[in-house]
């Protein structure tokens, strides 16, 4: 199937990228890139260092050498407002939601960077607010409508099982129109019919929006199903790179990942 | 009616009608992006005209099937009549079928063009192709995740509806020609029998069948266009197909399609449609939330429930029928309804409904007077895919919850010496599609349907039926065993989801148990009790226990009943998998069938019968995402008590 998706030039790049808490090296010297509207993942053992790799793409770290090349710009390092504004979302390993917000709103908050309207235009909800929000809510309907999950609209966060939650971090991230979806391990912790829904819902965004997807993945069976490249990480380097079946052939990674933990 | 019903005999004539005269009322709602929209009956008619002659430039034919697949949808009502102005058959078929069910029909009555929803629907198209060589073009509403979709035999309803309104522009009197052609002895539509045993049939039924039963109740109960419905059944159901297809047409009335199958409940408090059919399931689903909410509920909470329910069992029957009732209860009951029955009417959906009816099978007694008992008019009817449904309906202030009334007006009723029920009526089908030999078995040379349901005509005229004529057995002591009257009694408890039931020619009745997962974990965890999942749940000593209660129950019942205190279930076991109709254990409307269930589980049968306390099963099971595998499991047996006639009456 994938190849009836148009994979096009490279949009996001790391070059050589070292990152290091004190004495730890969580990343030493990685570098891969991202072509358009692919799905790319990031695989390894624990402590691989791939929610470091995520986090440096999305300006949480700043790496001390390296670079990240976005669209043709060179960045020294990211911060997320900036990652954000650029066209970057995530969604979050242990779940980042408002749990007291309902799922319309929570979905709504990822349109924060899109709202024009100053505070005192929404507190009066005078005539750009309103039409501003109309048209907002438009957008969180058909991520609703998209996911799924009409039935929870009006639902707290919280009270939902977490193969939904999971669902709207997905959706609030998608809020953002997000050229890159970053998604940390985004099937971890479900069921076997969970993550087939997850799945589809992950193709479907990549399919239906163009979102070049970069998923960190600890099922592999997952990864290698829906994912076009995959990056390996170990102990902080790149171990291999490329399509599903040459990473699966590659002997350094069945000896580092699957031969010893299985 | 403005026009001379007589000229009005097929149903899109009817919607032309509609159109004319009331063109700018609702004709179908749709929630979408969380807002109602609503089609007028302009816009119906305008939809329907330029799809029925995209259809027509696509070399769709007189007489020619359109399957169906797809959930309440406008646009599938569109293509149903759509295919009608063209002197077309439409077939809707069950949308939550599995592919390879659905190849049936469609090489029955080798079908060319098919009408799916999404991509799931489509995919199962797909998948039977090389089976089904017929099938040459499908339409699909929804675009999502189709892009990639390279099939000839693909093209979108937009596609479609675009060709549809070049050839409306050009040639504006050709569909109106077409639907001056129809007839009201052609086809309408067909619909394929889920049938609790054997090879599905097509029942095919004319326009002249399907609104003469419509307008026959529709005239009983006053139906007009100020009546709404929620369409929530599938529509390859004819109960579905009457209540959003046929009727609305003949009386004029509201359709409202929900979001999602998931938002029915929150819809149906939005539209608080006036009009409302579901089968007896449905009823018992609902009952089971609001048990389990009420659990959940404060004390002061659940003793007003429980105390107001005890009014309104005592006299709520007697008030909607407008009957004498004592002053002090009169006042509690308005109280009553004031804190308890008018909000929990509102939750259900119901606050507006001014008739609800149930059918499809038995209900269960004490289920259908707790709704009667809130003020909600809830009735029974009696009909069959074969008889365009309305063949009994009650009328309002004749409701007994043991009959189904009396026939409705135009159909003659009468029995055979087995006590079958036969019928003959002008909703009667036409045949069953390329099934001669079915057809004679089912309508003799003088038109009497045979329904294969055993019954009689109580004093008031009413039709009681007590279970399928063939099901209907004999203990081994010649007593009479009617097992779905038995399950009936079993499934009103909230933690009873299924029962099977089996007696014939054995000295005594033993019964497979489903329990209700919602109610029975919901119960666990208040008591602590940690499982794994229904596997684990069903065989926990403290459920058995507690199913054996509500059989012991039962048995205390039936022993009031001199008739039937020889059906005192004995023994009992809680199946280790949920019935499920993908395994074909149940129909597609949830029936059970009982003779495969017994075959499939011959062993445990015979382990109750032999006294065995537990029993080993291994069994394959088919995921829903179509893999399957085994696993092993023991299974308890356990006893329940049962009661002596005199015993019991001394006790009551």
């Amino acid at each position: 199937m994938s190849g009836a998706r148009r994979i096009g030039d490279v949009i996001l790049a790391v070059d050589s990228v070292s990152l290091a808490f004190g004495g730890v090296r969580a990343l030493q010297g990685v570098s891969f890139d991202v072509r358009e509207h692919e799905v790319r993942a990031i695989i390894g053992p624990n402590g691989a260092g791939k929610s470091s790799m995520l986090n440096v793409l999305n300006g949480v770290y700043h790496p001390q050498q390296g670079k990240i090349i976005f669209r043709n710009l060179e960045f020294r390092d990211m911060n997320s407002r900036q990652a954000a504004k650029l066209g970057i979302a995530r969604t979050f390993q242990n779940i980042a939601l408002f749990k007291g917000m309902t799922v319309l709103d929570n979905i709504m908050t990822g349109r924060n960077l899109k709202m024009r309207c100053n505070f005192l235009q929404q507190a009066l909800w005078v005539g750009p607010a309103r039409r501003e929000e109309l048209a907002h809510r438009k957008a969180v309907e058909e991520i609703i409508d998209f996911l799924e999950i009409q039935h929870v609209r009006k639902t707290p966060v919280g009270r939902l099982p977490y193969g939904l939650q999971k669902r709207v971090e997905l959706g609030r991230a998608l809020a953002a129109e997000p050229t890159v979806l970053l998604l940390d391990e985004p099937m971890a912790g479900m069921n076997l019919e969970e993550k087939q829904d997850m799945c589809r819902f992950v193709l479907d965004v990549n399919d239906h929006y163009g979102t070049t997807i970069v998923l960190i993945e600890h099922d592999m069976g997952v990864v290698m199903d829906i994912s076009d490249r995959v990056v390996v990480l170990d102990y902080g380097r790149k171990l291999a790179d490329g399509t599903p079946d040459e990473v699966r052939r590659d002997q350094k990674v069945i000896d580092a990942y699957l031969g010893v933990a299985h | 009616m403005t026009t001379d019903a007589g000229t009005l005999d097929t149903f899109p004539k009817l919607l032309m009608h509609h159109a004319r005269v009331r063109g700018a009322r609702p004709a179908i709602r749709e929630k979408d992006l969380g807002i109602w929209q609503t089609w007028t009956w302009q816009q119906y008619a305008d939809e329907v005209r330029a799809l029925a002659c995209g259809l027509a430039e696509q070399g769709f034919r007189r007489g020619e099937h359109l399957a169906l697949v797809g959930d309440n949808r406008p646009r599938l009502y569109a293509a149903i009549c759509a295919a009608q102005c063209l002197g077309g058959v439409p077939v809707p078929l069950y949308q939550d079928a599995v592919a390879t069910e659905m190849a049936f029909p469609i090489q029955n009555a080798e079908i060319a063009f098919a009408f799916a929803e999404d991509q799931e629907q489509v995919d199962k198209l797909l998948e039977i192709l090389p089976q089904c060589p017929s099938l040459k073009r499908i339409y699909y509403d929804d675009p999502r995740g189709m892009r990639q979709y390279t099939s000839a035999q693909l093209m979108s309803y937009d596609k479609l509806l675009e060709i549809g309104r070049a050839l409306l522009s050009r040639d504006p009197a050709f569909i109106d020609s077409q639907i001056a052609k129809g007839k009201a002895t052609d086809t309408a539509a067909m619909f394929f029998t889920s049938g609790t045993t054997g090879v599905p049939k097509g029942v095919v039924l004319t326009h002249e069948n399907l609104i003469d039963r419509s307008r026959a109740v529709a005239e009983m109960e006053a139906l007009g266009d100020h009546d709404v419905v929620l369409a929530f059944m599938p529509p390859a159901w004819i109960g579905q197909n009457i209540f959003s297809y046929a009727q609305p047409l003949v009386a004029g009335y509201c359709i409202c399609c929900p979001e999602a199958a998931e938002t029915v409940v929150s819809d149906m408090r939005e539209v608080a449609p006036t009009y409302y059919f579901a089968p007896p399931r449905v009823f018992e689903a609902l009952l089971t939330q609001v048990s389990v909410r009420m659990e959940d509920a404060s004390a002061l909470k659940r003793w007003l429930y429980r105390s107001f329910m005890a009014v309104a069992k005592r006299v709520g029957t007697r008030i909607l029928e407008r009957q004498p009732v004592g002053p002090l209860d009169r006042i509690l009951y308005h109280l009553g309804d004031f804190v308890i029955y008018g909000p929990l009417r509102n939750v259900l959906g119901m606050s507006k409904v001014r008739i609800a009816y149930t059918g499809g099978e038995a209900i269960g007694p004490d289920l259908f007077s707790f709704y009667r008992s809130l003020g909600i008019n809830l009735k029974q009817l009696y009909g069959s895919t074969e008889t365009s449904v309305f063949v009994c309906v009650q009328p309002d202030g004749q409701v007994k919850s043991d009959t189904v009334g009396p026939a409705v007006k135009g159909v003659e009723l009468k029995f055979t010496p087995q006590r079958e029920l036969l019928i003959r009526s002008p909703g009667l089908f036409k045949e069953y599609y390329k099934n001669p030999q079915a057809t004679r078995e089912a309508k003799d040379a003088e038109g009497w349907f045979h329904t294969g349901d055993a019954g009689y005509v109580d004093q008031d005229g009413h039709v009681r039926i007590i279970d399928r004529a063939k099901d209907v057995g004999k203990l081994a002591d010649g007593t009479l065993f009617a097992p779905k009257y038995l399950e009936n009694k079993l499934k009103f408890f909230p933690y009873i989801k299924e029962a099977v039931a089996f007696g014939d020619k054995r000295s005594r009745v033993c019964a497979f148990i489903n329990i209700d997962m919602e109610a029975v974990a919901d119960w666990a965890e208040r008591r602590n009790i940690a499982f794994s999942g229904y596997t684990d749940l069903a065989q926990q000593d403290t459920v058995y226990e507690l199913v054996a209660q509500c059989l012991g129950q039962v048995n205390a019942d039936l022993a009031r009943e001199p008739e039937l205190a020889n059906s005192q279930i004995h023994r009992f076991l809680i199946l280790h998998k949920e019935l499920e109709a993908d395994d074909g254990e149940l129909t597609r409307t949830r029936k059970v069938r009982r003779g495969f269930i017994a075959e499939k589980y011959g062993s445990l049968v015979e382990a109750m019968y032999q006294g065995r306390d537990s029993v080993h099963v291994e069994a394959q099971v088919k995921y829903e995402d179509g893999r399957s595998g085994t696993f092993a499991a023991e299974l308890k047996i356990r006893d329940v008590k049962t009661f002596a006639p005199a015993a019991a009456r001394r006790a009551a």
